[in-house]
């Protein structure tokens, strides 16, 4: 058994997929600015992503959990969010003219789906938000490809040892996010009560929906 | 998070983008530009009211520029003008990324 599906394309075009063209120059200019106050000790990426982490909640779940909640109650669109999931998530009313193309990897009994971008950080912000620092880092790169299991033991995942992983690697036009499967005991929670059980992490692959709560 | 008080000072044109309440970054790199600012202002070495008066003079001076773009160019100006950073070290780093000499990502 494959530890992980790598995606097959030729190397060289992979490498090419990821790079297709270089920065504008707004985002050389803020990688500029980021990467020069951080070896001059005065930022830390991680503090960005914090400030940023507390506006995205501020501003309620990201469009990712309500796309997985209705994916969860409405069958004939989890059907068509596989298939094409830019379309699906159109239907939700978010905006995907000028998106990547967003590919949804469902996980099912037996399966478990988790994304990474080997070669450099790709995302799919576009339902995600901004990715978190360690999706970036170098370990988490090559590791996530290399030894899955051992790096979701890490996040506290643990995947039974007959549970296939399935590692999909993103490119700068093929984002993916993972459909996480619904927890048990949540039958009678509505839509927008599904959306608050899917986090982040559950969506990269790296994490599970949160539990619901017993209800007394 | 008490950096949620500075940036919610902006009101008017300085408005932070947002669609039906919910705050719009329109790409990645508008996010780390927001979050660089703040970081450096509440509680970092440079003042919010500083970055704030430079915010004004770019949307003055560049009224067509998208708003992110007067962000990044007000806070490249907080930088150098506070001596952290030369326009030098800048320009040479963002060519180094155009020219994709370097490609690390944050």
């Amino acid at each position: 058994m494959s530890e992980h599906e790598h995606q097959e394309h030729d190397p060289h075009e992979h490498d090419h997929g990821h790079h297709p063209e270089p920065p504008t120059d707004v985002e050389a200019r803020a990688l500029a600015l980021e990467s020069l106050l951080i070896e001059k000790g005065i930022l830390t990426s991680e503090q960005v992503d914090e400030i940023i982490r507390t506006f995205e909640q501020d501003i309620g779940p990201m469009l990712g959990a309500r796309v997985v909640a209705r994916a969860w109650v409405d069958r004939d669109f989890r059907k068509r969010l596989i298939e094409d999931a830019n379309a699906a998530v159109g239907e939700l009313g978010l905006s995907t003219t000028n998106l990547a193309r967003l590919s949804v990897v469902a996980n099912e009994p037996g399966v478990h789906n988790m994304i990474v971008c080997t070669l450099c950080s790709c995302y799919p912000w576009m339902v995600l938000g901004l990715p978190p620092t360690w999706y970036k880092s170098p370990p988490y790169r090559s590791r996530a490809v290399r030894e899955p299991r051992v790096v979701l033991e890490e996040f506290g995942v643990t995947i039974q040892e007959d549970v296939e992983i399935r590692v999909w690697d993103s490119s700068s036009d093929l984002r993916y996010m993972v459909l996480p499967e619904r927890p048990s005991g949540t039958a009678d929670m509505t839509e927008a009560e599904l959306a608050e059980l899917v986090t982040r992490d559950s969506m990269i692959g790296v994490g599970l929906p949160r539990v619901p709560a017993a209800r007394s | 998070m008490s950096a949620v008080r500075p940036a919610t000072s902006l009101d008017g044109n300085l408005a932070l983008p947002r669609k039906n309440g919910e705050l719009v970054f329109e790409a990645p790199w508008e996010g780390r530009a927001f979050g660089m600012a703040l970081a450096l202002t509440d509680g970092g070495p440079l003042a919010w009211n500083d970055f704030r008066q430079l915010l004004v003079e770019q949307i003055r001076t560049e009224p067509d520029h998208r708003y992110y773009e007067q962000w990044l160019a007000a806070f490249e100006a907080l930088v150098t003008d506070s001596g952290l950073l030369t326009r030098e070290q800048l320009e040479r780093r963002a060519a180094e990324y155009r020219s994709m000499e370097r490609d690390e990502v944050f």
